[in-house]
């Protein structure tokens, strides 16, 4: 097949497009064992009685593995038993797994396992979480293990409290004219990636565990078990094939445990595990739920002077990347503003809710839900167009963040100039509601967002660079190609570094934690931006390696050869070159002699100057740069009935530098159609016993084909210095301020205040008094 | 996929199937009829169903009609929805058709699978309900019709070893002035808030609704109410809701309430529109 | 191994114009026989359920979501799945127009894409509308495929 259009697309295009690509599950090989869970249908009970007999008699049926002798795990706070022993913590939670033959004889055998269950009473919400009588889910919390900056509050729910104080509130208070407080809500929800999570594992014969996953974090996958199980990371060699939707939540380490318990079970034959989507939905971790109270203070004229914050995160039974997602909500707990007095705490709650995973934009827009639709709520207040508050307020280079870093050109996007570009966009000067008859209303809603990436101070990323014979680069990085298409931006940015044809660069699609250099996760849109620069390393150690033998073969002084168009050659007088082929393996002289070797390239990146943050203040820098956005939605809403359909939906993105224009405009759009789809319609729906209602594609609907608005974006570019050719993140920032921006449109259309998520008919109506 | 080791017939005729029914479940095979299949397989691969043998009704001709015989439309049950929509020989039943699932599942789903699901909302049910068709259904003592109203009371009420072949629909009904309207939680994806088809005949009103009790049903008491032209429109769909023949459902899709709500105006909708017929 | 062997029966399945024999259980999808045995895993488990789509292949004219489809079903007929379709215009139109990120939904979506243009050569955007909300893409926000779509139909013009 020809791939037709001008310049490359992406380049696991041919392969996408013909079902040759292939994923985790598509890997099938004779003998293997496939193996499936039990898992607890309540959201907290002990398990009285584990009945395996029947089980173990079926035919085909080569392991049940339970929960006995194993470790506790958890990314953060080991907290969690890979399977449950003696009680349940959410509906979902293993019980046990069967190997069997084949897919069908382990469904046999979990179908014929009896578990007895007693139940216990549930705690189905964070605030019900703090209560002082709030039944214990982790008693023996005090013993667990953990990492640097966690702080559990024994006896209690709180798995850890994140501070921010920035200034004196009490003084903020006191110069505040106007004062603004909701509450806000929603529960926890699932990625729903199109890929359920899938795992093979086995033990080679030499004591090597391999791993092929679905996963955004392979190299996190080799650390993880090895520190859980006592085995030396070396030993073990994750795989990752081309994933299928991640969103966050394939960068936690979950069914890859239960894969190796699953091979260990049966003499390190090689297993399969894929979830169901049921399994997907309730078993692996989700979205997280939050409820929030946000205080704010302002003048008469509309500047801000305090926020007081309370972030109460459903972090769910166990809190592994929870931890982590509420500490995120508090370095970024407010919206992109210049605010002197902030005071926050953002407690990681545990709950009877299947635990979470990080979820695209990694507790921003959850955070900016809350914020935005206060700031909405305040403008209203002050009887002050709520762009223009914003606007006012803009956070710039000069100010400090919640974490009192001191921002700079570089290291804060332009927020004035987004906001002044989808004023425009956004026809905002016609105002923010039009009443069209007929109970119809046109509304407009928007929000500004921005995020930093906190990931770990240590964060790296390799590339390497191999030649081929031709000329051409096998670019080797341990990035997922998750479906960003990142890898193909990498291709780009050593193609312009090298100046050469794209087309005569090779991507390593999969990655091998054996041969690929780490990529920490491919998570907080830092692919572009750590393997970029990665690559950029690498380059130029093939740019000198290329020069220093090309000078003595052309005899010219190494400052003088230049490098590409697939040739060194020299600056002075360009006809003198010699291809990169003839020197890629080395030279080799006209009576045989031969020196150098296939050129290798290598290059790594880490973050400079990112800092843990005070455990009293929360002062540090936890990101290298504050991407921001001004995002808007236009909605028409039926007033009798409360229906509405989403019109039309911008975004106004400060990216840096625009590498690549489709792949970033579907980045982005594909994040915004995510954002609204959380926004308006995907929550998990418990019922008293922590029992998920809804965990299935029928019942837990995703946006469709059909539902979708119109989309637009534009982008604005201040680089971010540190980043190859200026480039910020691309992969979250859509999805950030929709929820917001959707509930202050709905919000104005309805003059009431929409505070809670999804935004379905229903709550508007009841929020309108519906109910009586 | 089943885990179960089933056994899988696919007869030519009524009466094969029904003997293979009958003789399957002699020896404790648990014989179950398979149409579209698509609710077998979901509820079967969640071990909510544990059917033995499948027997396949899609060859039998019977099952595949859809063609006006003398005054009446005759509608197999094994034909696929989507079939039913594109022939459009029944435009109401093709506007109730079109909300149920999406439309590559409606390739597989059948009618007879959707009147017999265990899943409760039945949609398809409501225009045979509304036109008073005839069903015609096989089983150990041969081929009966019936009155659906005989026959239907929330479900199908079949002895064992019963299916339907086919419904009778009589054709002064077909072309009627009708209203099929579906409403979701949110949007145009999921399960039913509530359905209402309508018909208009001979100036009186007809309603039927999924989605409101945890059954479909048409109602006359309900219907008595919202046709006395004598009492303002809020009043009759005030005194028909009173009427509502089960617990009105309040679940994941709405709260009980809502669906108050929506039932009220989209109650009011439908009779200003048919009304204005 | 197993003291009761599964019941499996042998069928000849046609499937994108080869003929394959294969021994079943009545019990398998379409969809496991074509990934187990006969290594096509183009076609995407992405619920078992009916719901999402990334498993439609097409048995003769008509898309079919091969997850609540028995294999047993498709003998006799022409199945045909992504591995079976060759340079169509729609496959172009998909990576002209970015219409995938991660891919997964892509195999589904192509096919129903695939069956739509084959049965309605100039389809209206409620009919386009109506045949591609079967299946859940959770990358795009779906104006590329509908961009993809479109393109191939305004070449036809």
């Amino acid at each position: 097949m020809h791939i037709i259009g001008k310049g490359i697309t992406r380049k696991d295009s041919l392969e996408k497009v013909t079902g040759h690509a292939k994923y985790t599950a598509d890997f099938e090989i004779k003998g293997m064992l496939h193996a499936r869970t039990v898992i607890s249908p309540f959201g907290h009970a002990l398990i009285k009685q584990l009945d395996l007999t029947e089980a173990q008699r079926i035919p085909g049926v080569r392991a049940i593995v339970t929960g006995d002798h194993l470790p506790l795990t958890g990314e953060e706070l080991r907290d969690r038993p890979p399977i449950a022993v003696d009680r349940v913590r959410f509906n979902g939670e293993v019980v046990a797994i069967v190997v069997a033959d084949t897919p069908y004889l382990a469904m046999r055998g979990v179908e014929a396992i009896k578990v007895q269950y007693e139940q216990l009473p549930v705690v189905n919400s964070p605030s019900e979480a703090l209560k002082p009588d709030a039944p214990l889910l982790h008693p023996n919390m005090g013993q667990y293990e953990k990492i640097q900056g966690v702080y559990p509050e024994p006896g209690t729910n709180i798995a850890t409290r994140t501070k921010i104080r920035k200034g004196d509130r009490t003084k903020g208070w006191a110069e505040s004219e106007v004062v603004v407080e909701e509450k806000f809500a929603f529960r926890t929800s699932d990625h729903a990636a199109m890929e359920t999570r899938c795992s093979i594992a086995q033990i080679h014969p030499g004591g090597t565990i391999e791993i092929t996953s679905s996963s955004q974090a392979p190299f996190m996958i080799k650390k993880l078990i090895g520190q859980y199980f006592g085995i030396q990371p070396g030993t073990i060699k994750v795989n990752t094939p081309l994933v299928g939707g991640a969103y966050g939540g394939k960068a936690s380490v979950q069914l890859e445990i239960l894969a190796y318990l699953a091979t260990r079970a049966v003499g390190g034959r090689i297993v399969k595990m894929m979830n169901t989507r049921e399994e997907d939905m309730l078993t692996s971790p989700g979205h997280i739920g939050l409820e929030a109270q946000v205080k704010l203070g302002c003048t008469k004229e509309g500047t801000l002077k305090v926020a007081e914050l309370l972030y109460l995160w459903d972090g769910g039974a166990y809190s592994d990347k929870s931890i982590d997602l509420s500490r995120a909500g508090a370095v970024d707990c407010t919206g992109p503003y210049n605010i002197e007095n902030i005071w926050c705490d953002s407690l990681c709650m545990y709950t009877n809710h299947p635990y979470a995973a990080p979820f695209r934009g990694f507790s921003h827009s959850e955070v900016h839900f809350a914020f935005e639709r206060t700031m909405d709520v305040l403008a209203k207040k002050l009887n002050m167009d709520p762009l223009e508050l914003r606007y006012k307020n803009a956070i710039l280079p000069g100010h400090t963040t919640p974490t009192q870093f001191r921002l700079n050109a570089s290291t804060v996007g332009n927020v004035p100039k987004c906001i002044e570009k989808l004023k425009e966009l956004m026809n905002w000067q016609e105002g923010q509601v039009t009443n069209l008859g007929q109970h119809k209303v046109r509304a407009k809603g928007i929000a500004c967002t921005w995020k930093t990436s906190t990931i770990d101070p240590n964060a790296s990323s390799g590339v390497i660079l191999t030649y081929n014979p031709d000329g051409s680069i096998n670019l080797i990085s341990g990035v997922v190609e998750i479906g960003t298409g990142t890898k193909t931006v990498l291709a780009q940015i050593l193609a312009e570094q090298l100046k050469m044809d794209i087309k005569d660069i090779h991507v390593q699609m999969h990655v091998d934690t054996v041969n690929t250099p780490e990529h920490w996760k491919t998570v907080a849109s830092r692919g572009v931006y750590m393997a970029g620069r990665a690559v950029l390393a690498a380059a130029e150690d093939v740019i000198s390696q290329l020069k220093s033998l090309a000078s003595f073969i052309l005899r010219a002084p190494i400052e003088d050869v230049e490098v590409g168009y697939g040739k060194v050659f020299l600056r002075g007088e360009p006809s003198k070159s010699i291809p990169i082929k003839d020197i890629a393996y080395g030279y080799t002289f006209p009576n045989g002699n031969s020196i150098g070797g296939q050129i290798i390239g290598r290059g790594h990146y880490m973050m400079p100057g990112i800092t843990y943050l005070d455990k009293e203040t929360g002062a540090g820098k936890p990101g290298p740069e504050w991407e921001v956005a001004a995002q808007g939605v236009e909605i028409e809403l039926d007033t009798r009935e409360y229906r509405y359909r989403i019109l039309r939906a911008v975004t106004v993105v400060d990216v840096g530098k625009v590498l690549n224009e489709k792949t970033l405009t579907g980045q982005v759009k594909g994040a915004m159609s995510m954002g609204l789809s959380f926004a308006a319609r995907e929550t998990f729906y418990f019922d008293s016993l922590g029992t998920i209602l809804n965990p299935q594609l029928r019942t837990y609907r995703p946006i469709r084909f059909g539902e979708h608005p119109k989309y637009e974006v534009a982008f604005v570019e201040t680089p971010h210095v540190e980043a190859p050719f200026g480039a910020r993140g691309a992969g979250e920032h859509g999805l950030l301020g929709m929820p917001a921006a959707l509930g202050n449109s709905l919000s104005a259309a309805l003059s009431a205040e929409v505070n809670y998520l999804p935004l379905i008919p229903e709550l508007l109506w009841k929020i309108k008094g519906g109910e009586r | 996929m089943l885990s179960a080791d089933i056994e899988y017939y696919r007869p030519a005729t009524i009466k094969a199937a029904t003997e293979l029914f009958f003789s399957l479940k002699g020896e404790n095979k648990r014989p179950v009829y398979y149409s579209g299949g698509t609710e077998i397989l979901t509820l079967g691969r969640l071990d909510l169903i544990q059917p033995g043998a499948l027997i396949d009704i899609k060859a039998i001709k019977e099952c595949l009609v859809f063609e006006f015989d003398r005054n009446n439309l005759l509608t197999g049950a094994a034909l696929p929805l989507t079939y039913i929509e594109d022939a459009n020989l029944f435009p109401l039943l093709s506007a109730t058709s079109m909300g149920i699932a999406d439309h590559t599942a409606r390739n597989k789903i059948t009618l007879g699978g959707n009147l017999c699901g265990q899943i409760f909302y039945r949609e398809a049910v409501l225009p045979f309900l509304l036109c008073d068709s005839v069903v015609t259904i096989a089983g150990q003592n041969g081929v009966e019709s019936l009155p659906i109203g005989q026959i239907f009371n929330q479900t199908f009420q079949l002895a064992e070893g019963q299916f339907i072949i086919q419904i009778m629909t009589e054709r002064r009904y077909v072309d009627l002035p009708f209203v099929s309207i579906k409403k979701r939680q949110q949007w145009e994806t999921g399960y039913p808030l509530l359905t209402v088809a309508a018909i208009k005949v001979e100036n009186q009103l007809r309603f039927a609704f999924s989605g409101l009790c945890p059954f479909p049903f048409r109602s006359k008491e309900m219907e008595d109410e919202l046709n006395k032209a004598g009492l303002s429109l809020p009043e009759r769909v005030k005194r028909a809701i009173g009427h509502i023949p089960g617990p009105v459902l309040h679940d994941v899709e709405g709260s009980s309430e809502y669906r108050l709500f929506v039932l009220e105006n989209t109650l009011n909708e439908i009779i200003i529109e048919l009304e204005g017929r | 191994m197993a003291a009761s062997p599964p019941q499996k029966i042998n069928v000849s399945l046609d499937v994108n114009g080869e003929t394959r024999n294969v021994a079943i259980r009545p019990a398998d999808t379409l969809l496991f026989i074509l990934r187990e045995y006969l290594g096509l895993t183009g076609a995407k488990p992405g619920c078992l359920n009916g719901d999402c789509g990334a498993c439609s292949v097409m048995v003769d004219h008509t898309v079919y979501k091969s997850c609540i489809m028995l294999a047993v079903e498709a003998v006799g007929s022409k199945v045909t799945t992504i591995e079976g379709l060759k340079d169509s215009p729609i496959q172009h139109a998909f990576i002209e127009n970015f219409a995938f990120q991660c891919g997964y939904c892509t195999p589904g979506f192509i096919m129903n894409c695939h069956a739509l243009l084959k049965n309605h050569p100039q389809p209206t955007y409620e009919v386009i509308k109506e045949w591609l909300s079967s299946n859940i893409c959770r990358c795009t926000c779906y104006e590329e495929i509908q961009e993809a779509v479109m393109s191939v139909i305004e070449k036809r013009e």
